[in-house]
């Protein structure tokens, strides 16, 4: 009973998926839903979005939460942007880098120091960010022009397919090898399972959490330069809106929202699986509205399995 | 020369006091525990036998007195400095993360890294060599049917326990301390884990072991150490006393009116 209900956890991003291609492969197999160039587009789209859902694997393999990648991804986007012309693509990048890590930091700092949930700490993260993006921006796009950054970021391309596919594939593998070859790995892991007994083991949990939450921050920093670099400017509107994207693409990918558990491919499945349902959607003539309704069930559904294979 | 190992003292506790605030738990405790043997920690609910195992498990500073680990004293101010010092302490919850595998469990935090310089840096696992190394070690042991590569969840209570116990000589531990090591299990599994303590001891791996059993303890173990309301009234072979004894030094009547 309880293996098979475990492997419907898990799998289930792989069912869905093939199934959802196959109903639109019936339905829109008068449209482009099926040509190469389609694919390669939500593959672009989505780039972002899975650097991001990667990216919250880190918070919820120690048993936390970041709200706060949203904003993160804007700031991001939009300091790269401001500091591209005068600095050139090497510093622009590291430092944006390095305030989404920072950002992550202080997130896992300042829960684990007044003992208070991640969930509201970055949620006031999330608005003090989505706030300042706006002072910052004068809610103007900046416009990117530095070739460098457009070719490593958005738009080059590779043996004809987007630099955009090879990052995700490349932080998918990266990520993958941490968690499941990499000593970190285990710490993060065994912090999320129980972390009573991983520091009965002599593992800094605090440590550890705080630099799950500073990964988490990075990746959405990551992402924010990936949105930047393929729409050719930054806006303070940049990853506002894919947070809820990202966490029903976790759950349904396997990993497990209450920590200890991570599935970085189900992750990546995750995230195109939505993607391909908006794609389709959008082709099949529905408003931006049916995908929203449609996330928020995916997220419920995907949440429930997982809960229910936990308790088994 | 080579000395037997019961020579050699493993841990000296003397004149340990611990107060919190102005109550005593621990008002004088003095005993010593040889190396390979077995030593049973008893004594009534509120004896001192928590804060005893936790001063020595570096979770609490005692107010005075001193322990000695291998002949020279030590100021173990946290548990990382007992595991240091070679003292592993098996809680009653074992501090098991039921998710991961045996495997897992076994080495964690102090894993087998892999012999390649630039990923031994990395923090790469050599996820053969712990297998290896557990097998080895479990074969050593008699526990060679424990399955490594299934979460701790799906192995029975006694199995757990021992994967504790083990891990704890995977820590190199040469002080084991254990809380109530049976006091869930039934009665087969409760043998498996006296035959490994035995096992361990043989091998000059010194154990305190606190319990309630009291039958379990004449037959487990070398000594017994009775403390009560914070000193300690006894310590005394096994062999010599009977069980009634033990439990009245325990409840604070002098035995020798009890068997009178």
């Amino acid at each position: 009973m309880s293996s098979v209900t475990q492997v419907t956890a898990k799998a289930l991003v792989y069912y869905a998926f093939v199934l959802t291609v196959v109903i639109f492969t019936f339905v829109l197999h008068n449209s482009a839903f099926f040509s190469v160039e389609n694919w390669l587009n939500i593959a672009r789209q989505t780039a972002p979005v899975v650097i991001m859902a990667i990216g919250l694997n880190f918070a919820l393999s120690v048993g936390m939460l970041d709200l706060s990648i949203g904003a993160v991804v804007a700031l991001s986007g939009l300091v790269a942007a401001m500091l591209l012309p005068d600095y050139g693509v090497m510093i622009a990048s590291v430092v944006a880098l390095s305030l989404g890590g920072a950002i992550g930091a202080f997130n896992g700092y300042l829960s684990l120091r007044l003992a208070i949930p991640s969930l509201i700490v970055t949620l006031g993260t999330m608005v003090f960010l989505s706030g300042f993006v706006r002072y910052l921006s004068g809610l103007e796009s900046i416009p990117i022009l530095n070739k460098p950054f457009l070719i490593l970021f958005g738009g080059g391309s590779l043996f004809g397919l987007p630099s955009l596919l090879f990052w995700v594939i490349g932080i998918a593998a990266c990520v993958y090898c941490i968690f499941n070859y990499l000593q970190l790995g285990r710490r993060l892991l065994a912090t999320g399972a129980n972390s009573n007994a991983a520091q009965a083991m002599g593992v800094d949990t605090d440590k550890i959490r705080i630099i799950a939450m500073s990964l988490s921050g990075m990746f959405a920093a990551l992402a924010g330069l990936l949105y930047a670099g393929r729409m050719q400017s930054a806006r303070y509107t940049l990853g506002e809106s894919e947070l809820i994207t990202v966490i029903a693409a976790v759950a349904i990918g396997g990993g497990s929202l209450m920590g200890g558990q991570v599935s970085i491919w189900g992750t990546v499945l995750g995230v195109w699986l939505i993607g391909v349902l908006n794609n389709g959607l959008i082709l099949s003539g529905f408003s931006s509205n049916a995908q929203m309704m449609m996330k928020g069930i995916i997220l419920v559904v995907a949440v429930g399995i997982t809960y229910r294979a936990r308790k088994s | 020369m080579i000395r037997t190992a019961l020579d050699q003292i493993a841990i000296q506790v003397v004149d340990l006091h611990k107060y919190f605030d102005d109550a005593a738990v621990l008002r004088g405790v003095d005993f010593t525990v040889h190396r390979g043997e077995v030593v049973a920690l008893l004594g009534d609910n509120g004896a001192g036998k928590s804060t005893l195992v936790n001063c020595i498990a570096g979770k609490l500073l005692p107010t005075r007195g001193e322990i000695q680990i291998m002949g020279s004293s030590h100021i173990i101010n946290s548990p990382h400095k007992a595991q240091k010092l070679g003292i592993s302490v098996v809680y009653q919850d074992l501090a098991l993360i039921k998710e991961m595998t045996v495997v897992e469990n076994l080495f964690l935090n102090r894993e087998i890294k892999h012999r390649n310089q630039f990923l031994k840096r990395l923090g790469w696992l050599d996820k053969k060599a712990m297998r290896q190394r557990a097998k080895k070690l479990l074969r050593r042991l008699g526990s060679e049917n424990i399955e490594l590569e299934i979460p701790v969840s799906k192995l029975s209570g006694g199995q757990q326990q021992i994967v504790a116990l083990v891990r704890s000589v995977i820590s190199g531990a040469d002080i084991i301390v254990m809380d109530e090591p049976t006091a869930a299990l039934g009665n087969e599994q409760c043998n498996q884990v006296i035959e490994l303590i035995r096992l361990l001891s043989t091998q000059g791996v010194t154990i305190i072991l606190i319990s309630h059993n009291l039958g379990q303890v004449t037959k487990l173990c070398d000594r017994a150490v009775v403390l009560c309301e914070g000193q300690t009234v006894a310590d005394v072979a096994v062999k010599e006393v009977d069980q009634l004894a033990l439990l009245a030094l325990m409840s604070g009547v002098e035995p020798n009116r009890f068997s009178a």
